[in-house]
Formats: C-alpha cells, structure tokens, sequence
C-alpha cells in the first residue's frame, strides 16, 4: 500500500472520529486524532489481519481505551463493522460502547477502559502465543498518561525479564493528559532511559509521518532478543486545528459549527 | 481423621490438571511455596509462570493468557488476589468473562499470625458483587481439589477461596462436587445451620452437641457462594424458620448477606450471621483467632439456642 493510499485512510478515519464524537455528542476526539496514523500503519501495513477472528491474526490492545473512536473508525475503514453503526457511538443498546467492548464489536481484541492495564493482558497473549510457538505478534498502543499507572511498570518489568520479542507498545506521546501537560501533572520523561532499564529495545519516531512510522516497524524486526517499545511524537487533536495541542478536547464533543470547521480543514472526500 | 489445607489440595489438583489438560497454566507473584503452586511448577516448569511481586500484572497477564487460548490459574493471598487486583479483576476478567481461574490463598483469619493485614474477610463479599464472577469457598481438601478441577472444567472467571491451616476432611472421594449446588449433610427440622469454608466442621460439630440437647439441626454445606443454591436455602427457610449462617469472613457480604438476599423475598426468617462482626483481626494462632471472634462450635451452638429459645 502506498503512502498516498495511507494517507487518505487516515483523512477518512479522522472524519469518522469527529463525526461520530460529536454526533454521540461525548467522546475523546484529542487523543483519538493523535494516534490516527499509528493504528491506520498497523491495520493496513503492518499486522497480519484479514479478518477479525482468523486464529493467525496479529493482536492490536488499545490500552488507552478512551481512544475508541480511532479504533471503531479503523476497524470500520478495514470492514470489520458496518460504518452504519458508527453513529451509534454511546448511545443506549448501541455495539460502540464509550470504551471498547470485545464481547460487542468484532474485531476489538480486548476490552479496555481503565487505563494501564493493557501491556499485561498483551504479555499474556505473547507468552501464551509462545508456548505453542506460534508466529502471533501482539501490538499495545500505550497513552503518555496512562503510563503514570503502577501497573504498566509492573508490565513493563515482566516483558523485559521474559524477552517478550513478540510484543510491541505504541506510545502514543501527545505530551497531554486531562489535567494538563504531563510534565506539569506528574513527568514521564525521560521514557527512552525508563523502558531501556526495564530491558526493552527504544525505538523513537514521529508519530504522523508514515515514512518514518515504516522506517521505525523495519527496524523493530530485527530486534529478535526483547520487547521493542516505539515512542511516537504526536500533536492531541491533530488535523483539526482548534483541537490540537489543547487538552480542553480531551473529552469534549464538537458542537455543529465546530464539526464543519473540522471536516473542512481535515479535507478528504467524503 | 486426616488433616489437609485446602490449598494443599489446590497444589494436589494443579498436578493431576497438569497431566489433564495442556492448555492449564499457572501464574503465582512470589508465593509459589505458600500458595501450592510451586507443586505445579515440579511437573510442569514450562506452563508456570512467576510475575514477581505484582498482583496486577498477574491478573492482567492471566487475562491474556485467556485470551490466547490458555486456562491460567493466577495465584497469590486472597488479601492480594481480591483486594489489592480488584479493579483488574473486574474490568479486564468479569466484564469481558474471560476464562480465568483466580485461586486466593490465605484467606480468613486463620492465616494467623500474619495478623490483619494478611487476613481477607471482605474478599467473599468483593468478589460476588462482580457480574459474571463465580465464587467457591472449598470446606475441606477433598471438597478443594474438586472446586479446583470443575473450575478448570468452567468457562468463564472463577474466584477459588483456600485456608492456610490444615482442617480435618468431611467429604470422601465418592463426593459429587458441582459448581452452584449446595449439599444438605444432616438432617433436621428446628433449625438449619448453614455453613461455608472451614467453620462447615465447626457447624457439624455443633449440630451434635445441639442433637444431644433434642435440638435437631439441619446442617448445608454452601461452597458456591456465587450463583447459589437458592432452592436448598429456601427450603431450609421454610422447613426450619431459622437459620445460622457461619463463615470465616465478615457478617457483611458474604454467605450471611447471600442466605439473607435470597431469603428475604421468598420466605424471611429470622437469621443470625456466626463471622467477624465488621472488624479487624490480628495475630495469633487459628484457633486461638477463630475463639476470640467468635467462629467455634460453641459459637454456633449459642447462636442456634437464642434463636430456638
């Protein structure tokens, strides 16, 4: 696939996140748009899926579950759910729950929410994958904030430990979390030093370019002997430019108005 | 009569699973010894998995292990398992059923010596209050591997409580253990004695010096707290107008919460709770433990008496 063809999924699924975000009239457009190109890179370039319950498939774990809309908008691009019922993003009875329900919506591998416990359920998947030696690779898209989470160092030391060559996270570094900056909230930096410690391969990107998004998966497999965490550099909100950089539109619907402001500058199509 | 903790017979079960069924697998944080589980790692070192001292990690790794097509047991003390991974264990494993068997060791108050901070009596009550979870409580060893295998058997989330302590064997092999069904081992009908965990032999010894005083209890065994057998209790409600509940855990929450909601809108009785009455414990030896809060035979039989009086 061409990176022009990429590109345009992307267009397509960032339409898709702020129409359905505000036609639930709730959601999480920031970090959904920050993390478009990543999940556009690994559905259609990167894992081995052809359909959402071929027992070879690679895993995707969206462990930053508030970021569904990207996820339901992928899944939906790829033709695993019906574009149809996107528009039901929360409401009552609806498939597309707030935070991705697995037992609801095919093709969503887990069901996520609460933040930081995504990497475990990953490295479980991996070692069971493992142990019947089978080529399965799993891929957890991490959120900078939600790596302030105990648990996602506990994880973080388990994959180490276990060279867990068959996992790989995703972090999805906007800089920005509810309350603000992460520096000013709590810091995270500096993540290359802190996953490195923990045994892990660093591999650091901009998380918008495809180019170098390629250029960053080609360099994690020839990493054979540990977990490879990706750090990618990306702008919450990106492509609507009201919304990017401000963590006001981290969980904020865009009302009428702002919708079309949004369609207009994200261009595409459709 | 012999004597075997239960989560000596959980190790026993993991070994016989281990031959059974190679998808079982078992994670333990650190306590692989005391848990049992390290009697699994003798005979299966490639199926056992140690996370270190991470009760979360644990509970998430389970999950995925699940979600692989594995059968893990995750194993730790119960304080750990249901208290410190609670949030876990309910939106990774409840809320999506996954298939993952959760076996809490060192649960009660006959941990002992440990004192309060290792004593889980709220771990009952937590745990049935989360949709999709099922909750066993073994009174014996016997009655533990057989908890231990049907839930290995079960699809879906499981939490399994186990003792420290030895306790003396009730069932025999012959027992026929099913997930939501109670067993009504002495007959009676001026009372029912219903019972959890290790305070079932304490209610079995009650109801002889009970029956040696023309009081005829009727003794239920209830080791699936969650679903239970509504239809044994409301039977026993409505054969005996009274009821003792008793378990090693608190009156809140748990089997003494769980025979009064099932109860009360079918048949309500008067009910009085033999547990820890809403309060911390600390160390000393089990029994010494079991006496100072109330748990003994004397307990249940004095409970029985004030309410045939």
């Amino acid at each position: 696939m061409s990176y022009t063809q990429l590109e345009n999924i992307a267009t397509s699924i960032r339409r898709s996140i702020v129409q359905m975000v505000h036609d639930a009239s709730s959601g999480h457009p920031g970090g959904s748009l920050s993390a478009v190109e990543i999940v556009t890179y690994l559905y259609f370039k990167e894992m081995n899926i052809n359909t959402p319950d071929d027992e070879n498939r690679d895993r995707f774990i969206l462990s930053k579950g508030h970021a569904a809309p990207v996820l339901y908008s992928t899944l939906a691009e790829k033709g695993f759910i019906d574009k149809e019922s996107l528009k039901t993003l929360r409401r009552i009875n609806s498939k597309m729950q707030g935070h991705p329900d697995m037992r609801k919506v095919s093709g969503v591998e887990v069901s996520t929410g609460s933040l930081g416990q995504g990497l475990s359920i990953g490295n479980g998947m991996a070692m069971g994958f493992k142990m019947d030696k089978k080529p399965n690779r799993v891929f957890v898209l991490l959120g900078d904030g939600e790596i302030q989470e105990g648990m996602v160092w506990e994880a973080a030391m388990f994959a180490g430990h276990n060279k867990l060559n068959n996992v790989t996270a995703i972090l999805d570094h906007n800089g920005l979390q509810i309350d603000g900056k992460n520096e000013d909230v709590v810091t995270v930096e500096p993540l290359d030093k802190k996953f490195e410690a923990f045994g892990w391969h660093v591999i650091k990107v901009d998380g918008h370019d495809f180019v170098a998004i390629e250029n960053a998966f080609e360099e994690r497999k020839k990493i054979t002997d540990k977990p490879v965490m990706i750090i990618a550099q990306t702008v919450k909100g990106k492509g609507v430019s009201f919304m990017e950089n401000n963590p006001g539109w981290h969980g904020k619907a865009p009302s009428d108005e702002e919708l079309q402001i949004a369609l207009n500058e994200l261009g595409g199509t459709k | 009569m012999a004597k075997v903790a239960t989560r000596q017979a959980y190790g026993e079960a993991l070994k016989i699973l281990a031959e059974k069924n190679p998808n079982i697998v078992v994670l333990d944080a650190d306590l692989s010894k005391s848990t049992k589980t390290a009697e699994f790692k003798k005979v299966a070192p490639e199926r056992f998995i140690n996370v270190g001292i991470a009760e979360q990690n644990l509970i998430g790794t389970a999950a995925g292990l699940s979600l692989s097509g594995k059968i893990p047991f995750a194993s730790s003390f119960a304080m750990f398992a249901a208290g410190r991974a609670f949030e876990i264990v309910r939106n990774t494993v409840a809320y999506p059923k996954l298939n993952v068997k959760i076996a809490a060791t060192h649960a009660g108050l006959t941990v002992g010596e440990d004192g309060a901070s290792h004593q889980a009596l709220e771990d009952i009550s937590i745990m049935r209050s989360i949709p999709n979870m099922v909750v066993l409580n073994p009174a014996d060893g016997v009655e533990a591997k057989k908890a231990v295998i049907a839930a290995a058997e079960y699809q879906g989330p499981v939490y399994i409580r186990l003792g420290r302590a030895a306790v003396e064997e009730i069932f025999d092999d012959s027992y026929d253990f099913q997930i939501g069904k109670g067993v009504e081992l002495v007959k009676g009908d001026d009372v029912s004695i219903i019972a959890t965990g290790i305070l079932l032999e304490k209610a079995l010894k009650a109801s002889e010096i009970l029956k040696l005083e023309g009081i005829n209890a009727r003794v239920i065994n209830i080791s699936t707290i969650k679903p239970i057998d509504a239809q044994l209790i409301i039977d026993a409600a409505k054969a005996t107008k009274k009821i003792v509940t008793c378990e090693e855990h608190s009156i809140i929450g748990g089997l003494g919460s769980a025979v009064l909601e099932t109860i009360s809108e079918e048949c309500p009785v008067p009910v009085i709770r033999v547990g820890v009455k809403d309060t911390f414990g600390e160390s000393g030896k089990p029994n010494e433990l079991l006496e100072k809060y109330g748990l003994t035979e004397n307990d249940i039989v004095n409970a029985v008496k004030k309410l045939c009086k």
